[in-house]
């Protein structure tokens, strides 16, 4: 038990921090704060699970979790009828045109020898597609974007409950890591890195501005919930009663019944938001200890033992006969999975799919200053660095707020330096967390909870 | 007399506008390129770093204007640069030697240098947006047009006008003086010959005593310079606006990879492919084709390949491409 004692206390000292807000802000807010750190939990395993067991650097997770998102539209939301009617023809159309492009591409790559002929062949017939598909495509994408465009306009999903579509999520995105694995996994780190930037940014301007998918920027709301809703939770019969025999003592004290009528309303509708958090907490609290269970397995197993051995000596590895190519391509597959049931279950904690909101700071980079912070290669380490990163992600413009009133409490209210600075108290996130970030490089590069390699 | 228009409208729309954008970008490539070549890493706070430069010149700007100082019908911006390429250089020495040089020394993967170029990266979008705010500054003064579409058809009398914009001007003749000078230094001068031994191959470089930290310090002079004339030139035609630099990062970085990492000749080329790549994938040809084609011919359609939305899809798609079937870029440039 000793070796795990500082990991008991770092997650015991985290818990104590979100009950600090629970106590000090609202039990609201920290709900919300711990549900994004396991949906950030989630994600950081997925990133982990590249960098920390085989060494893949993985700058796209943006775009995994985007298309986890865009996974709980397609599965959950009702298909719009008539939108299928007027356009759906011709979006299979395009479809199977994009389907044959890269089949004759494959079969001509395989059937000729390389030669100028060849490539401008490849050229011509891509841009013949991509002509054939503009034709085929626009009529029905005009139709479909004018169905209803204040509310639909869009093809809608297949009306399938909303936990599917973490599943399908999760499969998404590793088709798309098994896309992006076969063109980019052969470059070196740094390139990798900026080459999955890069195809992530890709894929999110194709969400954001493909109207008859999801609506694009114009988002969808009120998507389907594996939870109850606040205002049915607030009519049912056991949960009032429920929230009135908690709060019986203190209902009790009050004299008048209309008073104590109010009162316990205002109970029930906070009870009823906090009820519904909680629902969703345990939903990912059981899905991150199922990932941390088989994650953790998986690590001490033969197979993880073949990756880090992969991680650490490439060439020796291969020497014993082990398929690098192969490895990385399934880590990478299975990493980006993870990203994206991670993608898809943040999209159905907040309810609605927004494409607009999706930037590499927020989604790729944080998430990899919680693997660094956390401890590459370990689970309960990466794991702890999605919990204090979003912790002070969130809680650091409160706090730096907190420190330019103490600091610049002898100057006047009106003053241009305090002012300026209150203004931009957000900001001060950043560089919280750069500064940490390069701490934590410098002094502990292994990161909070260093990687352990037990023996056997 | 059609031809001639078709030409003009072609010109107008697309080849300006490219070789001005193009410039910008080339400018910001050569930066990364640089980085790459003598410091060996990629740097993913090129965008961050850009904008830092470009907000002193922000700032300055705004502060002579308040003096009245200005250059007539050339942007006041131009007057700053040299103040902003100081502070954006002493800013770089200041990162280099609390972050950077610790692992240079240590001769770290470039993985580890990548990631902690995104902590620099956080650091330094902190500090723009606490100092000058993430709003969008428009800070160009002076004269807006050299060329405007109506003198232009009043003196040629085509139907079809050339608007020429003073910031695309000023963009395309200073990013021209900019790299001569700078392929001059690197080729010409003794410094640069270390310099360019020093990227090749670093521990002959020191044996035949190439100071090192010399080397370094003049790489981040020129980074500075480059970054910072990067950053004003685009804020200048387009506007100031830090969320944009960051996002400008992506196309930079797709220009320096196309033209081949590491070789600056390759950057700059790089910059115009990525720029030309863009708009005339993006462009709607219907006004062109029409003027060339009988007019009972006439297109319905906009005859565009790609909406406009795609436009930085355009440029990293066209980085996948190259990545595929030439990695090491249309110049050669390292290996990878």
């Amino acid at each position: 038990m000793r070796n795990y004692e500082n990991v008991i206390y770092a997650y015991i000292i985290m818990l104590l921090l979100i009950i600090c807000v629970g106590l000090f802000q609202s039990w609201s807010i920290a709900l919300t704060i711990l549900n994004y750190c396991l949906i950030s939990a989630v994600m950081t395993i997925g990133a982990n699970i590249q960098w920390g067991y085989a060494g893949l650097i993985n700058f796209g997770i943006m775009g995994y979790t985007a298309l986890g998102g865009l996974a709980v539209v397609l599965v959950s939301v009702d298909p719009v009828k008539k939108a299928w009617q007027v356009g759906g023809l011709n979006i299979l159309g395009s479809i199977w045109i994009i389907v044959a492009i890269v089949f004759i591409t494959r079969f001509i790559l395989k059937r000729f020898e390389k030669s100028l002929i060849r490539n401008y062949s490849i050229a011509f017939l891509i841009i013949a597609g991509v002509i054939l598909i503009r034709v085929t495509a626009t009529p029905g994408i005009e139709a479909i974007e004018s169905v209803d465009p204040a509310v639909s306009g869009f093809l809608g999903g297949m009306g399938l409950p909303v936990l599917m579509s973490w599943i399908m999520g999760a499969f998404l995105a590793g088709a798309l890591a098994f896309i992006v694995g076969k063109i980019a996994l052969g470059l070196r780190a740094d390139y990798l890195a900026i080459a999955t930037l890069l195809i992530a940014e890709i894929i999110v301007s194709i969400i954001k501005h493909e109207e008859w998918l999801a609506r694009g920027v114009k988002n969808v709301i009120g998507l389907k919930r594996p939870a109850p809703y606040e205002v049915e939770l607030q009519k049912t019969q056991w949960f009032r009663d429920f929230i009135e025999k908690i709060y019986s003592n203190k209902l009790e004290l009050i004299n008048t019944i209309a008073q104590k009528k109010i009162i316990l309303n205002q109970l029930i509708i906070d009870a009823s938001s906090i009820f519904v958090k909680l629902c969703f907490t345990s939903l990912f609290l059981s899905v991150v200890i199922i990932l941390l269970i088989v994650t953790q397995k998986a690590l001490y197993s033969p197979w993880g033992r073949k990756m880090r051995a992969i991680r650490d000596n490439e060439e020796a590895a291969s020497a014993m006969g082990k398929n690098i190519v192969k490895e990385h391509l399934f880590i990478f597959i299975l990493g980006s999975a993870i990203v994206g049931l991670a993608g898809a279950m943040m999209v159905t904690n907040d309810g609605l799919f927004t494409p607009g909101s999706y930037r590499p700071m927020r989604y790729t980079f944080v998430i990899w200053v919680m693997v660094i912070v956390g401890g590459t290669g370990n689970n309960f380490g990466a794991i702890l660095g999605g919990f204090v990163v979003w912790f002070l992600w969130v809680e650091a413009a409160p706090i730096s707020l907190f420190l330019i009133d103490l600091f610049t409490a002898h100057l006047p209210e009106t003053n241009m330096i305090r002012s300026h600075l209150v203004e931009s108290a957000p900001y001060f996130r950043f560089l919280l967390i750069g500064i940490g970030l390069l701490l934590i490089m410098r002094y502990r590069p292994q990161g909070i909870i260093p990687e352990k390699i037990i023996k056997q | 007399m059609d031809f001639l228009n078709a030409i003009i409208v072609l010109f107008n729309f697309t080849v300006i506008p490219a070789l001005a954008y193009g410039s910008q970008l080339a400018l910001g490539a050569i930066f990364v390129t640089l980085i790459y070549a003598v410091l060996r890493f990629a740097n993913f706070a090129t965008g961050d770093m850009m904008s830092f430069g470009t907000m002193f010149a922000v700032i300055l700007t705004y502060y002579f204007q308040s003096l009245g100082f200005g250059l007539g019908f050339l942007p006041t911006a131009l007057l700053t640069i040299p103040f902003a390429i100081l502070m954006m250089i002493l800013y770089m020495l200041i990162i280099d030697k609390f972050v950077f040089s610790y692992y240079r020394i240590k001769k770290s993967p470039p993985v580890q240098f990548a990631m902690v170029s995104v902590g620099v990266m956080f650091v330094t979008q902190a500090l723009i947006r606490i100092i000058i705010g993430p709003s969008d500054r428009r800070f160009l003064d002076g004269e807006k047009f050299i060329i405007k579409a109506t003198e232009f058809k009043e003196m040629t009398g085509l139907a079809e006008g050339i608007t020429l914009k003073s910031t695309q001007a000023i963009t395309i003749i200073v990013t021209l003086v900019v790299v001569s000078i700078m392929f001059w230094f690197l080729n010409r001068t003794k410094t640069g010959t270390s310099m360019r031994a020093y990227s090749d191959n670093e521990d002959l470089a020191l044996l035949s005593g190439i100071d090192p930290k010399r080397v370094v310090l003049i790489t981040w002079v020129i980074a500075g310079i480059l970054a910072t004339i990067g950053g004003v030139l685009y804020g200048l035609d387009k506007s100031y606006r830090p969320f944009v630099y960051f996002n400008n990062m992506l196309p930079i970085f797709a220009a320096a990879i196309v033209g081949g990492i590491g070789n600056p000749y390759g950057a700059f080329f790089g910059g115009y492919v990525i720029a030309f790549a863009e708009i005339l994938l993006t462009y709607s040809y219907k006004k062109f084709v029409a003027y060339l084609l009988p007019s009972s011919m006439e297109p319905n359609s906009l005859m565009q390949l790609l909406s406009t939305d795609y436009k930085f899809v355009v440029s990293f798609s066209i980085l996948v491409i190259v990545l595929l079937i030439r990695p090491s870029g249309i110049f050669k440039g390292k290996t990878i």
